[in-house]
């Protein structure tokens, strides 16, 4: 599965962009991030406040209980502020 | 109906004009330029990095375009984005609706202006005297935002 980090979580996390092979127990968004957490002590700073990590699969944004798969692009980012 | 997203500056006139030319039934454009403010939060901005999605991005403005021809009765729209750095002053964002009369093209912009900032995927950090920063969303924007919710 291919991760994407954007804004604070790119720079904290220190990646923009990380494949990763998902164990089979990670079937959705709040999940996946609870597992990525135990990547690094990072990760595990970047993902600590839920609230302010968004999540899109395939562009589109979904809540932490949309289903997420091995195929599918994910990216994790704070709130938008554009405009 | 157009989308664009961008690290270049645009010309509003001659967007306005690329957008009406030979479509007389078009009674009226809205218009809403963003622009980079000098200070927020009581500190001075010296510039501003937008960062993107790219994809996501123009996937999200498509969708609410798409969102505003369904509610108004538009003869075109367009939406331009920038990203990159910029400096105060500098344009932002263009959003623009045309319609036959006026109330469709003041509330689709307004509406598009509303909904982009809190579902295209762009980030900005501003530099200031105390260092670069990530801006913070806000709340007022989820509330503007949620004035277009249509009662379910």
């Amino acid at each position: 599965m291919k991760i994407l980090y954007f804004a604070w979580l790119r720079t904290k996390i220190g990646v923009a962009t990380e494949t990763v092979d998902l164990p089979a127990e990670v079937r959705d968004v709040g999940a996946l991030v609870e597992w990525l957490k135990t990547r690094s002590p990072k990760h595990a700073d970047a993902l600590a406040n839920s609230t302010v990590v968004k999540v899109a699969v395939n562009q589109e944004h979904v809540p932490y209980d949309h289903p997420v798969g091995p195929g599918d692009e994910v990216a994790l980012f704070p709130p938008v502020t554009g405009g | 109906m157009t989308v664009r997203v961008q690290s270049e500056d645009f010309d509003v006139g001659a967007e306005l004009a690329a957008l009406t030319g030979g479509k007389t039934g078009i009674g009226g454009v809205t218009l809403f330029v963003g622009l980079v403010r000098d200070m927020a939060g009581g500190e001075s901005v010296s510039a501003m990095t937008l960062e993107h999605y790219p994809g996501m991005t123009e996937r999200q403005l498509e969708a609410i375009e798409a969102e505003a021809r369904a509610r108004w009765p538009l003869d075109d729209a367009l939406i331009i984005h920038r990203y990159g750095r910029l400096e105060p002053g500098d344009r932002i964002v263009l959003v623009a609706t045309a319609s036959a009369h006026r109330e469709a093209a003041f509330e689709s912009c307004h509406f598009l202006i509303d909904w982009l900032k809190t579902k295209a995927p762009f980030w900005k950090m501003e530099a200031t005297p105390e260092g670069e920063r990530w801006v913070e969303a806000k709340e007022s924007d989820d509330e503007a935002a949620a004035r277009w919710t249509k009662p379910a």
